[in-house]
Order: structure tokens, then C-alpha cells, then sequence
């Protein structure tokens, strides 16, 4: 699993980074950074809900 | 409780969520999607925003692809009304026709109040849905030039935020001495003040609108203060009310929302989600309803999971509420629910700049946090609230930043 974010798109709320933050993680330069690109599958769920809760749909994971 | 078929009624971001996980979670039988709306569900926020300023198309504002949609196999039927629920009778009508259903998702959210004696003048508009965003961008297009916002909410001030960038003349008149008081409190409120005034927003607080001139169409405002502005268009901005009309008679409990209990369940097989439900937050006293867009998403997600199970399954919705809104280059996030006369801490920045953190508390509480262009911040005090962490924790935590 490969998590993409489409960074014109990504406004820096944040929410991903509460959600998951092994894998997201926005900085005090107000920017997203990916800590994880390739999450282990016991991640899966869990990204899946930041990509669900991200107000901008700016996240998708490929397979 | 395994159900055989499941209507869904408003096809907006609760409805279409609580579609999407009833067929994540394997559910295979038909799924009914009701909404008045005629547009394929879409998401609101861009309205005020980027949709306003004409940088945005209609299809950018899709919830969802047209291909993911299809996959999800509903029986979508857009502009259809919900006009009348028998609960006992385990039937719904849609516009006058009486149909069966056996699980029942109600998501039909909330509407803009109106200012009394303005219906029908041009010129004058809410801002709920697309056409009215489309309403509003096309009057700005066409060379608005003087805009008045009434009330100071966060709907408003991202309307006179777009409009001041686009170069129109903007007015907000608030009727409450502290914009935004009723969510923020005073004093944050008068930050929030301060970023508009900042920004050549001529903002008039304490004062409420006596009169909408004009025949036909809006002229000018006369304010209670005597004072007399002219006005080419209005947005009026004071607040919604939910969409339950159509449920009055129908056996449920009606209080400013649908009343559910801490499940999400409003009647054995009804449950409600999003804008127009009203629940038990075991987080905090009384019923909450919630008007925040992860709100809706999240109680769409358990309301259907909800439906498919027993009593003995069933999970307390229990979030901690979260809300950003966009106004000039400022983002603005709530954690929390602060009480408008909680103690109020700057924790990090400095609110002169425009960017900061507060902390709300109350009674050793930590209630709330509010970030101002501080994601990173406002989102591990959120972390925080979820973990139930008192004033002095919260406070420790945050004395590591700057
Ligand atoms: C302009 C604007 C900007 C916003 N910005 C933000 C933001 O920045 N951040 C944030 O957190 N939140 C924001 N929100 C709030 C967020 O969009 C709402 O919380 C969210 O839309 C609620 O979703 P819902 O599905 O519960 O209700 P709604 O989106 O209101 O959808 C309800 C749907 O049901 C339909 N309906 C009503 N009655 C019936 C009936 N009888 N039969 C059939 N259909 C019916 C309605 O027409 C509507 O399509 C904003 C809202 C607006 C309007
Ligand atoms: S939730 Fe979405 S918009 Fe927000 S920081 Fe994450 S990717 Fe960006």
C-alpha cells in the first residue's frame, strides 16, 4: 500500500496527522510532510479513515 | 440487526457516508438515496470559498468520481422530497407516494434562516447550497460592488473574506457586541474582529438591521443605529435551522434536530446523522448537535454501522467536535467545545500576528483549543481533549511551544 497525496490540494488541517500520526505529520512550517510512504497492511484501516476524513480529498492510497 | 433494504434520506456528506461504509462493510441489498437536491452529492465548504471566488468547477466540488458512485450500486434519486415518516407504521413518503423501509438514515441537515420581509427581493441571498453559491459568485461576477454580510458567523465571514478579495466594498454587521462571541467568547472574538477589520472589512457590532431598502431589489440597509448604508447585495448569515418538517407526526422525537440517543438511534431501525441530529455526547452535558463538516462525515460512518447492529453491539458516538474555517490567508481550526465564558490562554504565537493558539478551560477543564493558521497545534490538542487531559496537563504540554 502506497499513500499519495495530492499536495496542491492538501491545505495543512492537519486531521490526517491526528488519525495517523506514523504516517503523516504536519510541521510547524505549516507544511504535510509523508513519514510512511509504504504503511504495513495493519495500517491499512487506519489510513484508509485519514483518507476518508481529509476535508480536501488530497490523500489516496494505491495498491 | 441485519436489515433487508436501507433508505438514506438528504444525499449530501452524512447520507452519502453512511452509503459509502454500508457497502464498505459488505452490506449487499439495496440502498436507497433520497435527496431534493438535483446535484449528485457535493461537498459545501468550497461554497464560501474557493466555489465563491470562481476558482473552482462544478465538478471539482463532487464528493466522490461519477465511476466511484456507480460502483457504490444505489438507487439514487435526486431531486425527490421526503414529505412525510410513520415510524410505527415502518413507512416513508416521498413526494406524497407511501413506501416501505425497513432501516432508515436520516441526513436531511439544516437551512439558512431568513432575515423577515426580504424573501422574493434580488439582490439578497443565504448561502446553503450550490445554486445559491452560484447565485452569489454571478452577482459578484456582474459587478457587485457594496456587500453587506448580517451576522458575524463563520459562514459570513468567509463570504466578506472572498468578497474583499475579489475588491468589493464589504460590510458586516453583527448583532451581538463580540463577533463570533457565542462560539468564541469575547475575547477571542475580538481577534477574529480584528483579522476582518485588518483586512478592510468595515465590521459594526451591537447592532441589528431595522429595515432592507429597496423595491424589487436591495438598494441600502438602514441599521438599528439610525445610520443608513447602501447596499447592492445582502448575505444574510444568522444561522440555520434543521431540515425536520417532514417528520412532524412521524413518531420521533423532534427538539431542534432529531433527537437520538447516544447510538445515533432515533427509533428502533431510524437512525440520524449530521447537521440534523441531536444526541447524547457522552463527552458533555445535554443533547448536542453539531454543525462541522468531519461531524458529519463521522456520524454518517457510525449512524449506518448503527442500523446493522443489535442493542448489545452498539457504540456510544462520542467525538470531540473539530472545525477549520478559511477566511484571507488564515486558517481558523476549534477543538473542542469552549464555553463563551471559559478562561482563555494564549499558548503558542501571539494574536497581534494573527497567529496563535488559545486554550479554553474551565473548573481545572481543559474544554478547547483554537488555532489560528496552528494545524499541527490544534490537532494534538484535539489528541488531548480525546484523552480527557485536565487544564494543568494540557497547559504543561503546551508550555514546549513557542
Ligand atoms: C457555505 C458553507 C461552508 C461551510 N464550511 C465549512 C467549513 O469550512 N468547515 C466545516 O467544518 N464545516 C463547514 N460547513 C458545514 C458542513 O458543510 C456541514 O456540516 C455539512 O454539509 C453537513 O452535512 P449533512 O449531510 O448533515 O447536511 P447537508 O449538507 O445540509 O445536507 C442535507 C441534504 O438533505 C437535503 N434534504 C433536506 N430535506 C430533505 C427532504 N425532506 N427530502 C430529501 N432531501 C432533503 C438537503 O437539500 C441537502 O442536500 C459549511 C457549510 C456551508 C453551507
Ligand atoms: S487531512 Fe488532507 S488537507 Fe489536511 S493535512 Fe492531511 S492531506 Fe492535507
Amino acid at each position: 500500500m502506497r499513500v499519495v497525496v495530492d499536495f496542491d490540494l492538501c491545505e495543512s488541517n492537519a486531521i490526517c496527522m491526528q488519525i495517523a500520526p506514523d504516517v503523516f505529520e504536519v510541521r510547524d512550517d505549516d507544511f504535510l510532510y509523508i513519514l510512511e510512504e509504504n504503511p504495513g497492511e495493519d495500517r491499512r484501516a487506519v489510513v484508509e479513515q485519514a483518507v476518508q476524513r481529509c476535508p480536501k480529498q488530497a490523500i489516496s492510497l494505491e495498491d | 440487526m441485519v436489515r433487508s433494504a436501507v433508505t438514506i434520506v438528504g444525499a449530501s456528506l452524512a447520507g452519502y457516508w453512511a452509503a459509502e461504509t454500508l457497502r464498505r462493510d459488505g452490506f449487499e441489498d439495496r440502498i436507497s438515496l433520497i435527496g431534493d437536491e438535483p446535484h449528485a452529492p457535493y461537498d459545501r465548504p468550497p461554497l464560501s470559498k474557493k466555489y465563491l471566488a470562481g476558482d473552482l468547477d462544478d465538478d471539482r466540488l463532487a464528493l466522490t468520481t461519477t465511476e466511484k458512485l456507480a460502483d457504490l450500486q444505489l438507487d439514487l434519486r435526486l431531486g425527490c422530497s421526503a414529505t412525510g415518516l410513520d415510524v410505527a407504521g415502518r413507512t416513508l413518503e416521498v413526494d406524497g407516494a407511501v413506501e416501505p423501509f425497513d432501516g432508515l438514515v436520516i441526513a436531511t441537515g439544516t437551512r439558512c434562516r431568513t432575515l423577515p420581509g426580504t424573501v422574493g427581493l434580488a439582490g439578497v441571498h443565504t448561502l446553503r447550497t450550490r445554486d445559491d453559491a452560484a447565485a452569489i459568485r454571478d452577482a459578484l461576477a456582474d459587478g457587485a460592488r457594496r456587500l453587506m454580510v448580517v451576522g458575524a458567523g463563520f459562514i459570513g465571514a468567509e463570504v466578506a473574506s472572498t468578497a474583499i478579495g475579489r475588491g468589493v466594498e464589504v460590510t458586516m454587521v453583527e448583532a451581538l457586541e463580540a463577533p463570533f462571541g457565542r462560539v468564541l467568547g469575547v475575547e477571542m472574538g475580538a481577534v477574529m474582529a480584528d483579522v476582518h477589520r485588518h483586512h478592510g472589512v468595515d465590521l459594526r457590532t451591537g447592532v441589528g438591521v431595522d429595515e432592507v431598502l429597496g423595491e424589487g431589489r436591495v438598494t441600502g440597509v438602514r441599521l438599528a443605529d439610525g445610520a443608513t448604508l447602501e447596499v447592492d447585495l445582502l448575505v444574510v448569515g444568522i444561522g440555520v435551522v434543521p431540515n425536520t418538517e417532514w417528520l412532524e407526526g412521524s413518531g420521533l422525537t423532534l427538539d431542534d434536530g432529531v433527537v437520538c440517543d447516544g447510538t445515533c438511534l432515533a427509533a428502533p431501525g431510524v437512525v440520524a446523522a449530521g447537521d440534523v441530529a441531536r444526541w447524547p455526547n457522552p463527552r458533555y452535558d445535554g443533547l448536542m448537535r453539531v454543525e462541522h463538516w468531519d461531524n458529519a462525515v463521522q456520524q454518517g460512518v457510525h449512524a449506518a454501522r448503527r442500523l446493522l447492529q443489535s442493542d448489545e453491539e452498539a457504540t456510544p458516538f462520542a467525538p470531540v467536535p473539530w472545525f477549520w474555517s478559511d477566511q484571507y490567508d488564515r486558517k481558523v481550526q476549534l477543538a473542542g467545545r469552549p464555553h463563551p465564558d471559559d478562561e482563555v490562554r494564549v499558548v503558542a504565537g501571539s494574536t497581534a500576528e494573527h497567529r496563535f493558539a488559545a486554550f479554553y478551560g474551565r473548573d481545572g477543564r481543559f474544554t478547547a483549543a483554537l488555532g489560528m493558521n496552528r494545524p499541527r497545534q490544534v490537532m494534538q490538542s484535539k489528541g488531548l481533549l480525546e484523552a480527557g487531559a485536565s487544564w494543568e496537563e494540557a497547559l504543561a504540554f503546551a508550555s514546549e511551544w513557542d
